[in-house]
């Protein structure tokens, strides 16, 4: 469990987390997004202590990371997979991960296998790694020491498709069991497909946040019949405005269950009805992330004025 | 009241359960190790290592070769192998430091370790047990080049180095780690440590020996500031009296003892990118 609270921080003036609040739990898969820049990673450097913060802070299983007597058995961090030596081969990095945290270094090989690297790939340098593999060591280090929690930052990042998917079903695994885990990213598909709760900023602010399946479940109804323009009429008539969209359907931002009635009584036959949910996360966000763009522009002018 | 009771409870079921994990602190012992092993498991770290005994070698065999017969004494074969060591045992310990923050690998190690100040504690006794290790290695070299090169030469062996004066040797190279070392507190980048080494020891002491001689108001105040000379006294044996001992603390305390207090306090506070 990791309680984020009023926190902020501000370099020379300007404030790259703002009064950031929210709190991933256990059991679930907390998705943190937003776009480059918005103060993701800094928010997360916060959290296990490489950073310090303004004003706020933040409490990870009750106590405040720094005061943890060994964080690495308990929070598994992966900010940065590229920052390791190059010179040190995987192996070596892991050996290195459980021997500063009392671990037997028997850990390693099994770890090792956990990610997928291959004995002969553990014994290269990490220089030679392309991103995946430095992502699955990353990985890996974070895993070592068996914590509760997990905190990654962009772990998909130069990962495959397959690597994706793999990485999907170790976090899924990690939530079920009661891990906490706590993961940013861009890319919108991932955090759609394997994140329960959300948080989502936008120049350092928490533009929103709470369950994925509340967030996305305002997105309103796909709905297309025979003859679309009689049944766009029909809706107006009925209040609902529903405009095309695409080949031969129209998007209302009314509930499905409505617009099913509306078409019932006026005895259209629906070719299709459902919930527009795909493309919902991406639509939210950028919506979301515009607004606080917009923001920010007018809150400059005004100080230029 | 009641909130605080109730939190002071939450946080003894977490610290019994870490205690029924085995969750504890790493001892700063296993920190050295760790710390030792991220010297030398580096291809970089392992010929620095391996460049320690190397040179001392060929110190050794070019002794043999061009040193007078009447020279073939420990001393000159201490010179001989204490010069390269001077150079690489400072480069050493500047890394020790430096290459978390030249390679980011700093990032993995003050996550895993947040209190900066153990790791850095751990780096500097890491550094030390090297410095001693390898200043063992090179007398013992001395040694054999020593008996090898009398041998040949067909003269009987001169010691001339005694206990004490070994052990001066011991602390003036551990002086020169201590500058790097401090160094790379300070500069948390390895090339501009490593320039800044070689400036402070070649650079600055031709100054300041310039200043003394120009300045007659310097020459009383040299001994006082100028780290080289005293680490030379020290190669030298020449640290005796209680003055000199003074004029070794008054320099380390400039040229170490501030650096790393400083260094140190401004490390803790920073951000590791």
């Amino acid at each position: 469990m990791i309680r984020v609270d009023h926190l902020t921080k501000s370099y020379r003036g300007v404030t790259a987390v703002d009064d950031v609040s929210f709190c991933a739990r256990a059991g679930r898969v907390t998705g943190f997004l937003g776009p480059n820049g918005a103060g993701k990673s800094t928010t997360m450097r916060i959290m296990v202590g490489l950073s310090t913060a303004t004003a706020g802070h933040v409490d990870v299983l009750g106590s405040r990371y720094v005061d943890l007597p060994n964080p690495g058995r308990e929070i598994g961090v992966l900010l940065d997979a590229s920052a390791q030596h190059a010179g040190r081969t995987g192996r070596e990095i892991l050996e290195l991960a459980a021997r500063t945290m009392g671990l037997p270094v028997s850990r390693v090989p099994e770890t090792l296998r956990r990610v997928s690297l291959t004995e002969k790939e553990a014994d290269r340098r990490v220089r030679t790694y392309s991103l995946g593999m430095r992502q699955r060591l990353g990985i890996a280090t974070a895993l070592i020491g068996d914590p509760g929690v997990l905190v990654l930052d962009e772990p998909a990042n130069g990962l495959d498709p397959a690597g994706i998917r793999w990485m999907r079903d170790v976090l899924r695994e990690f939530a079920d069991q009661g891990g906490t885990v706590l993961l940013s990213s861009h890319l919108l598909h991932e955090i759609e497909v394997i994140a329960d709760d959300l948080v989502v900023i936008g120049n350092g602010r928490v533009v929103a946040q709470g369950a994925k399946h509340d967030l996305l479940s305002t997105s309103g109804t796909v709905v297309a019949s025979s003859d679309n323009a009689r049944l766009a009429a029909t809706l107006a008539r009925a209040g609902v405005k529903a405009t095309p969209e695409g080949a031969g359907s129209l998007t209302t931002s009314a509930d499905p269950g409505e617009v099913g009635r509306i078409a019932l009584t006026a005895g259209i036959a629906l070719t299709e009805l459902r919930r527009a949910d795909s493309a919902g996360l991406e639509e939210m966000f950028l919506l979301l992330t515009a607004q606080s763009q917009r923001e920010s522009h007018s809150r400059h002018a005004g100080e230029a004025a | 009241m009641t909130t605080q009771t109730a939190g002071r409870a939450d946080l003894d079921t977490v610290s019994t359960e870490r205690a029924d994990r085995g969750i504890c602190a790493t001892p700063t012992r296993h920190l050295v190790d760790v710390e030792l092993r991220k010297m030398f498991d580096t291809r970089s770290g392992f010929w620095l290592l391996i460049s320690i005994g190397a040179l001392a070698v060929v110190a050794t065999a070019a002794a043999i070769i061009f040193a007078p017969e009447s020279e073939l004494s420990y001393d000159t074969f201490a010179k001989a192998i204490g010069f390269p060591m001077t150079l690489v045992l400072p480069i050493i310990a500047i890394l020790a430091v430096t290459s978390e923050w030249s390679q980011r690998s700093g990032l993995t190690t003050f996550t895993l370790v947040p209190s900066r100040g153990r790791v850095i504690a751990a780096k500097a006794v890491a550094a030390l047990i090297v410095g001693i290790a390898s200043m063992l290695v090179a007398f013992a070299i001395g040694a054999i080049g020593t008996v090898a090169g009398s041998a040949i030469a067909g003269v009987d062996p001169v010691w001339d180095i005694g206990f004490a004066h070994a052990a001066h040797i011991v602390l003036g190279n551990l002086v020169g780690m201590a500058i790097g070392f401090a160094l790379g507190v300070v500069l948390r980048n390895s090339p501009a440590a490593i320039v800044g080494y070689f400036v402070l020891s070649f650079v600055l002491s031709g100054i300041l020996v310039l200043l003394a001689q120009v300045r007659e108001s310097f020459t009383d105040l040299q001994p006082w500031v100028d780290w080289n000379f005293t680490q030379v006294a020290l190669f030298d044996g020449r640290t005796s009296s209680a003055q000199e001992w003074a004029q070794l603390g008054s320099t380390s305390l400039i040229w170490i003892v501030i650096p790393l207090v400083v260094g140190v306090a401004m490390l803790r506070r920073s951000e590791v990118k």
